[in-house]
């Protein structure tokens, strides 16, 4: 899958309370949580953002909670990926089970807001086209490209049968 | 092979010959765990992919207790998701208003978890029960929903660092204490994807309530899981008070394989408070005499266990707090709750001035009961002091042990036990 998208950046140890504050986590609904998606981190954020743009950040990015509004609150918003130096790993199993692209890179850093990237999910290739720079993500493991083929972990639960396994 | 007590348990859940860390694996869950914010998610997705059965009906546990009792409309109907999914499937551990706590205090208080156990819990601080030497981690509403439907889950098998804590502790320090300083060490993702295995002399004399104010934060050091092995103490609390858990009493072996190993002198450890808004900017509480608070919260899945508020009590019995301080005291569990009253814990609460609430996460994740205005700050014996963490996004949390935040409230800013 390859797409482009504008940047916007954040910092280390972005949590699950900025990128969806618990005042919101009465309602499960895509577009409610969407609006007021990073609004802890950047309160400009939910009107600035528009569909398809890419969340680049620091390390430990997800960090916090398990809640998983936060992901259904970065899809909500149009967010298409997110790229990091690295993931809290709750947020990482997440984004795998519920198919939001992301990306891990040593050189997150190197990335200006305002850039635009293209992406390519396949290959792990990202292009900085404003920067003209080019940078390589680590390959998933190979049962992670597993459940994301399938469509995400309970598409892949389905593959294999709808009822209790023993292993 | 020598393993680590994580491998052990983890090697026990999968039909494998042997097991190392990085490998995938398909693992058995004894128990699965989703609250009134992450099971609504697993319960919608189970039921839209087409399932029509769990894989254990005993073996799944319904807690709402975040937003509980309903703070509002739109909460009290994710409640009504959990209430129905709960009576279709017979599901037996549902514990509704009146019987629930705090997840994390209510599950190992009913004996529903034990040694060797591998459980899954769509909340962070799933890690707690590790302090009974299970295999606990926190997982998405997805999970929990494949969880729910296979009666298994996909992990990697984390490295495991140990942590060593020798010497003897210092009074008022405590389990809560231990953990902070040593997220003050490692920092907040020093122990991502990880295992963090509690031992050494001061380990195996802590309470288990002490226990799990540890492996309940590991979360907070981006730990995968916090273990510590279970011993005789472990023993004596999964068969008293009506628990009849047997479990199996795993421990690591000689020779075992850690990524980091690190050594902690106890003596050195004074009571630690976390400032905003990390949980890895802990220092000492004396560093910390001059700022002012406007509110304290004890309870929670960390510290709101019946040993926290006989501790909160020692500070304030026959004293009053700051008239300028809102001191919240929430007991993790109805059985707790009652114990408290029965002690005489509850009277001296509230002959200081602090209020004795029901049972709920509330205010540490900024649901309710306590919510903190622009530019207030609050001391906590939660575990997370993040940006607007408890409110309003100006707001400041700092962590501590109950002895502190029970101190701060008399004082009206941070204060040392010994003040009082």
């Amino acid at each position: 899958m390859k797409f482009k998208g504008k940047v916007w950046k954040f910092k280390d140890d972005v949590n699950t309370d900025e990128i969806i504050p618990a005042r919101y986590l009465n309602t499960t609904d895509p577009k409610e949580l969407g609006a007021h998606c990073m609004e802890d981190a950047d309160p400009e954020f939910p009107k600035k953002v528009s569909k398809g743009d890419i969340i680049v950040a620091g390390r430990n990015f997800g960090c916090g909670s398990s809640r998983e509004h936060a992901q259904i609150s970065l899809k909500g918003a149009g967010v298409s990926c997110v790229i990091a130096e690295s993931f809290a790993r709750i947020f990482l199993r997440n984004a795998i089970n519920m198919g939001l692209p992301i990306l891990e890179i040593k050189e997150a850093g190197l990335i200006k807001e305002g850039d635009y990237l293209e992406i390519d999910l396949d290959s792990g290739r990202i292009v900085d086209l404003t920067e003209h720079k080019e940078y390589r993500s680590k390959p998933l493991p190979k049962f992670i490209q597993e459940i994301i083929r399938a469509g995400g972990l309970l598409r892949w639960v389905k593959k294999k049968g709808l009822k209790r396994r023993t292993r | 092979m020598p393993y680590t007590i994580t491998e052990k348990i983890l090697l026990a859940h999968t039909d494998k010959k042997s097991i190392a860390p990085g490998e995938f694996i398909y693992a058995r869950i004894d128990l699965a765990l989703g609250n009134d914010i992450t099971a609504p998610i697993a319960i919608k997705e189970f039921e839209a992919i087409g399932a029509k059965k769990v894989f254990d009906r005993n073996k799944i546990a319904l807690v709402p207790d975040h937003f509980t009792p309903a703070k509002d409309s739109k909460s009290a109907d994710q409640v009504k998701i959990l209430r129905a999914f709960a009576e279709k499937h017979g599901i037996v551990n549902y514990f509704e208003v009146g019987q629930m706590g705090v997840e994390h205090a209510l599950l190992p208080e009913k004996g529903l978890v034990g040694p060797g156990d591998l459980v899954i819990g769509a909340d962070s601080h799933t890690c707690t029960y590790g302090a009974l030497g299970a295999f606990s981690t926190g997982i998405g509403s997805t999970d929990l929903a494949a969880g729910f439907i296979t009666g298994c889950i996909w992990l990697k098998v984390p490295e495991t660092m140990k942590f060593v804590y020798t010497g003897k502790l210092n009074k008022w320090v405590g389990g809560k204490d231990l953990i902070l300083y040593t997220i003050g060490d490692i920092g907040v993702d020093g122990a991502l994807y990880r295992a963090m295995e509690f031992t050494g002399e001061v380990i195996r004399h802590l309470s288990m309530d002490d226990r799990f104010s540890m492996c309940n934060m590991a979360i907070e050091a981006g730990g995968k899981s916090g273990i510590i092995e279970p011993d005789e103490i472990t023993k004596k609390y999964i068969t008293s008070e009506g628990r009849r858990v047997k479990g199996v009493f795993y421990k690591s072996d000689e020779g075992a394989e850690y990524r980091d190993v690190r050594e902690y002198d106890a003596a050195r450890i004074e009571p630690q408070v976390s400032a905003p808004h990390l949980p890895s900017n802990s220092g000492p509480v004396s560093k910390f005499k001059k700022v002012n608070i406007d509110q304290s919260v004890i309870g929670s899945c960390t510290n709101g266990r019946i040993s926290d508020l006989r501790i909160a009590a020692k500070v304030m019995k026959g004293r009053k707090v700051s008239s300028r301080v809102r001191t919240i005291i929430l007991p993790a569990t109805q059985k707790i709750y009652k114990q408290a009253m029965e002690e005489g814990l509850a009277e001296i609460f509230l002959n200081a001035g602090a209020v004795f609430s029901t049972p709920s996460c509330g205010p540490c994740l900024g649901g309710h009961l306590g919510i903190l205005a622009s530019g207030e700050r609050a001391i906590a014996t939660t575990n997370r002091n993040f940006k607007g963490r408890m409110g309003h996004p100006n707001s400041e949390v700092y962590l501590s042990n109950p002895a502190v935040a029970a101190a701060s409230a008399i004082k009206g800013r941070i204060a040392h036990p010994e003040e009082i």
